[in-house]
């Protein structure tokens, strides 16, 4: 698998720009819903081995709780927002008031209130990256499991496993001010997609 | 007292274990199966992680056998072979192919991966007439697995559902 390899340094900063600008506008979003600062760390692009795309939010069995959505139209792809069990239960606490049991066991409520936040957050990833790049990008309702790394993030693999062992991921990471609450997202379109996302930039691609 | 052999499999990798205490293990299978492959009598075992069913839709030039239940399968096979053991004795079971995400309205077939993963391996099996012991697959979350040479016992640990013996 070598798209990494042909990508030149500057597509590379164009899909860093990418992350930045989606991650940056959920941020905005998050901001909003919490009413403190949030954050941003600038987005990483790289071309990861399956493997230690889980190592770099703790390990295939670190439990994560993870919004998936699939985006479909002209660019597909796998969109994560990803959440250890401490972030979540201080992002139920901050924005809902709801008092966690540590057990690690959600009730409905919960469960609902997560699923929103994070639907709220990857729409408005997806939203500003549809309207910087002008492509028809519809995600699918957003689903959430809470259960190992490796076996959430898998699923977004799949369509790069088709071609290699590596996939890349836009990968950006954001903290509320005083890091109570720490959120990633991972972009990972698919193969085909990056063609369709520089052109529609204006970037040359091949 | 003799340290167990512990080797990880890992996500789209094959291995086999030719020690008597050994114990293979593989983590974070969500829509990917892991299947064991067990010869009882030289206590030669193999563990593969499946991640696509067939390599039918691969678009790689030099395919990685491990990752496709069709290509998979044998290559476990004929490594176990060549360690010793007896391909008649050989015998299976697996875990795995879930479906980590429900989605309404997506007709993306890459959706339904755990249950086609399922299926392969099931394919490949009756094709090489293994017989398959035990199995613990579908449902909607993720498990990792340890397999013990010196019984054949298949371990499954789950993160919200418990473990389980097979």
């Amino acid at each position: 698998m070598n798209l990494l390899n042909r990508l030149a340094e500057f597509q590379l900063d164009v899909l860093k720009e990418v992350g930045n600008i989606g991650a940056g506008h959920a941020a905005t979003a998050l901001s909003k819903l919490l009413d403190k600062p949030v954050e941003m760390q600038i987005p990483k692009v790289s071309m990861l081995p399956f493997e230690e795309i889980a190592d770099s939010i703790g390990g295939s069995e670190r439990i994560v709780i993870a919004i998936f959505l699939r985006v479909e139209g002209d660019a597909p792809g796998n969109l994560f927002f990803i959440l250890s069990q401490d972030s979540a239960n201080k992002l139920l606490e901050n924005m809902v008031g709801l008092h966690i049991d540590t057990d690690g066991s959600y009730t409905e409520m919960e469960l609902s209130a997560l699923s929103e936040i994070g639907n709220i957050l990857a729409g408005s990833y997806l939203s500003s990256l549809a309207d910087l790049t002008n492509l028809n990008l519809s995600p699918t309702v957003p689903s959430l499991a809470i259960d190992m790394a490796g076996a959430v993030l898998s699923y977004g693999l799949i369509q790069f496993g088709q071609m290699g062992d590596h996939a890349l991921l836009i990968d950006t990471k954001f903290l509320e001010g005083d890091h109570e609450v720490e959120g990633r997202f991972f972009l990972i379109p698919d193969p085909e997609s990056f063609s369709k996302i520089f052109s529609s930039l204006g970037v040359p691609f091949e | 007292m003799i340290q167990d052999i512990l080797v990880k499999v890992g996500m789209a990798d094959l291995n086999v274990m030719a020690d008597a205490g050994g114990i293979l293990k593989t983590v974070g299978l969500g829509s990917c199966v892991g299947l064991t492959l067990y010869d009882n009598e030289s206590k030669i075992a193999g563990m593969v992680h499946v991640m696509l069913p067939s390599s039918e839709i691969a678009r790689e030039g030099d395919i990685n056998l491990a990752k496709y239940a069709d290509t998979s399968i044998p290559e476990l096979i004929r490594r176990m072979a060549l360690s010793g053991a007896s391909t008649t004795r050989i015998v299976a079971k697996m875990a795995g192919g879930a479906q980590m995400f429900s989605f309404s309205g997506s007709n993306d077939s890459s959706m339904r991966i755990g249950p086609r993963n399922v299926e392969s391996c099931k394919e490949m099996l009756k094709k090489f007439s293994i017989p398959l012991l035990a199995e613990d697959t579908g449902g909607n979350y993720g498990r990792t697995i340890e397999f013990y040479c010196s019984t054949g016992m298949l371990l499954i640990r789950t993160a919200q559902h418990g473990n389980k013996e097979v």
